[in-house]
């Protein structure tokens, strides 16, 4: 009986957000959410913590910018100095000034493209992977609650009948 | 439940709007088959296009002699096509990154076609610089790659050469911004698709979405990071292409106005275009509900503030050509040069279009008709081309040896090359009409409580009548919980 999954569809993202309020205050622990748009005040209801991806484009950002320096400065200076229009071509710190573009240019496009990629292999969202969203209708005008049977004190019986309090469209169980 | 302020005008029309209703609507175009009009237009669109690809396959395997260049006009209108291309896009950018970091809610109905058009407008700027080098197939050698010729590299001095890497990043860049919002739409189209072709090809491209808590969570986070870097990015890419004319010497290119100058005009030919094309798409696919006259106005009110910049941006020049003496500069904006030279036509072209026209914005009643709108923006976009036309060809047609005066004729496939970029561009857009969803469904969804028209005219009662949370009245006990939870969710 412990391993039930229970589904609870809702046909409103503010009846889902009131009910998970209730259903968490009597000790159901709500595993996922599915909802066609991201409901604005659920994270700390169903316990997500903040999610750390933007660390990861400053981190991707500034290996960019490491890199585009490195790269200019050897193909530059170091490999094949060129004097051109008399600029400085001995020195990293002195021909800066000209190397500000491609630097903040090559740092964004590592930041963006490497934080897409985390974002999809952190989601697991690749070209011709499965959905796993448990009812179709959950990506235009459904919102669904997760509950795992395991994951709380109370039986599936109990969480049901705490479910049925609240104005939800239908109780599935899988 | 937040709700923004009464006085605010609604954002989507109607008292019948559900999140049902806004799927259906938009999704429209693709669970049905293509209208009279669509076919029509992608046929037109088609043959210019393939025009568009047979000059280009002309040009290169003739040369660009083909062209109207000659020693004195190096650059003439390939440029004027590369800079007016780019600048068209730089609205899309605007619309979806600046607009949501300024939590503008207006942008939710524009921003999904603003930025296919800016992505179908750069890859037609990218086509120019890349034909106008003869060998296409050396186009690799603009990166850096280790080579036979004793590992020589590119000049990273070169505002050229800072031009591709804005260029790439800023389209590589706007397509992942743009496919990452996709993602979650195609998801919809995937989940409601009944043929199995269009359900394989949407489940592909929606890569298996599942719309979970913790994936929304990451979805706005990523959101508005990729915002916070577009914004500068989008900031810098005109400025870099506006320095492959302020760092020559060149009379009337050598000016550090230049920068700023031309990103205002960018944001401000941008936002013509969209007017143009969203004017004609609301219309073609019965989404007025949804992006409204208020929509418009926004936009025309961002075209008055942009081409208020670019005509201050032209006062200065002439101030600044008498201002300091410098008889070259002087001469290209006081004399001979711009308003009364062989060109002036086209400088008259140009304060006609982009000083005089849109200056009729200013009234309420031109803003908000959408006629007026339609042809102001049509003339803004001739106007912003002439504007990079007087700029490249007027300065390089008389530049400091009158020995080498020239003037510029541009034959059929300068002509050609533009009008297929045209073409090519419509292709694309009219695919995206039809086979993508056309607004950000998501987002849209989103704003309906706070934004929409039913809800924004409701009182507090009726909307615990409509949406209630509980079936029987047991809400006593739990309101003191409920509060609590409240505030840790602020």
């Amino acid at each position: 009986m412990s391993d039930k999954t229970i589904y609870a569809i809702y046909d409103d993202d503010y009846v889902l957000l009131e009910s998970a309020k209730h259903l968490v205050s009597k000790g159901i622990h709500i595993r996922d959410v599915f909802s066609p748009f991201p409901i604005h005040g659920i994270d700390p209801v169903i316990g997500l913590a903040r999610t750390r991806i933007a660390m990861t484009a400053f981190i991707y950002g500034m290996i960019g910018v490491a890199i585009a320096l490195a790269g200019m400065w050897y193909f530059m200076i170091q490999d094949w100095p060129l004097n051109i229009g008399g600029k400085p071509n001995f020195s990293l710190i002195d021909n800066i000034p000209s190397f500000v573009p491609v630097t903040f240019e090559f740092g964004v496009l590592c930041a963006a493209h490497g934080m897409a990629i985390t974002y999809m292999l952190r989601n697991w969202t690749l070209p011709g992977f499965k959905a796993k969203n448990p009812y179709p209708r959950t990506t235009d005008d459904r919102f669904v609650m997760e509950i795992h049977a395991s994951d709380s004190e109370l039986s599936a019986e109990e969480i049901k009948a705490f479910i049925d309090e609240t104005c939800v469209l239908e109780i599935d169980e899988k | 439940m937040h709700k923004e302020a009464a006085i605010r005008e609604p954002l989507i029309l109607g008292d019948d709007v559900t999140y049902s209703k806004i799927t259906a609507d938009v999704l429209h175009a693709i669970e049905h088959e293509p209208t009279k009009l669509w076919k029509v237009l992608m046929t037109i669109a088609t043959i210019t296009a393939l025009w568009g690809i047979g000059c280009i396959l002309y040009l290169v395997g003739t040369g660009i002699g083909t062209w109207g260049l000659n020693n004195t006009m190096g650059w003439a209108w390939d440029i004027t096509n590369f800079v007016w291309w780019v600048g068209i896009g730089h609205a899309g950018t605007l619309i979806s990154a600046v607009l949501l970091l300024f939590r503008q809610k207006w942008r939710m109905a524009i921003n999904r076609p603003a930025e296919a058009m800016t992505i179908f407008a750069v890859f037609m700027a990218g086509t120019f610089p890349l034909v106008h080098m003869g060998r296409v197939w050396m186009a690799y050698w603009v990166f850096p790659l280790p080579n036979q010729f004793g590992s020589l590299w590119v000049n990273f001095n070169s505002p050229l050469l800072w031009d591709v890497f804005a260029i790439s990043t800023y389209m590589s860049v706007s397509l992942v911004f743009w496919y990452i919002g996709l993602i979650p739409d195609f998801a919809t189209v995937r989940d409601r698709a009944s043929k199995p072709v269009q359900k394989l090809m949407y489940s592909l491209m929606s890569f298996g979405w599942t719309g979970n808590a913790k994936a929304w969570q990451r979805f706005e986070e990523v959101s508005l990071v990729l915002a916070g870097l577009a914004t500068p990015l989008v900031f810098s890419v005109h400025s870099i292409v506006s320095m492959d004319f302020a760092t020559s010497i060149v009379p009337g290119w050598h000016s550090t106005i230049f920068p700023p100058y031309f990103v205002a005009g960018a944001v401000f030919s941008g936002f013509a275009m969209v007017q143009t094309l969203m004017l004609i798409a609301r219309k073609a696919m019965r989404l007025e509900y949804i992006i409204t006259v208020k929509h418009i106005e926004y936009m025309n009110i961002v075209i008055i503030v942009t081409g208020g910049i670019v005509g201050v941006a032209y006062c200065t020049e002439f101030f600044i050509g008498w201002y300091t003496g410098v008889q070259y500069e002087s001469y290209v904006y006081m004399s001979a040069g711009a308003a009364t030279g062989p060109y002036a036509w086209a400088f008259w072209s140009l304060i006609f279009c982009n000083f005089i026209n849109p200056a009729f914005l200013w009234f309420k009643k031109i803003r908000t008709s959408l006629t007026a709108t339609f042809i102001i923006a049509l003339i803004i976009n001739i106007g912003m081309w002439f504007e990079r036309f007087d700029i490249i060809v007027t300065c390089l047609s008389r530049d400091y040896l009158p020995s080498t005066w020239t003037m510029f004729f541009p034959t059929w496939v300068d002509l050609g090359v533009f009008i297929g970029t045209i073409g090519i561009f419509s292709v694309f857009y009219l695919l995206f009409l039809k086979y993508f969803p056309v607004l950000a469904l998501n987002e849209v969804k989103t704003i309906l409580k706070s934004s929409g028209e039913r809800y924004k005219n409701m009182s507090d009662e009726d909307f615990k009548q409509l949406h209630p949370v509980f079936k029987t009245d047991i809400k006593v006990t739990n309101d003191t919980n409920n509060k609590d939870n409240e505030e840790t969710t602020d």
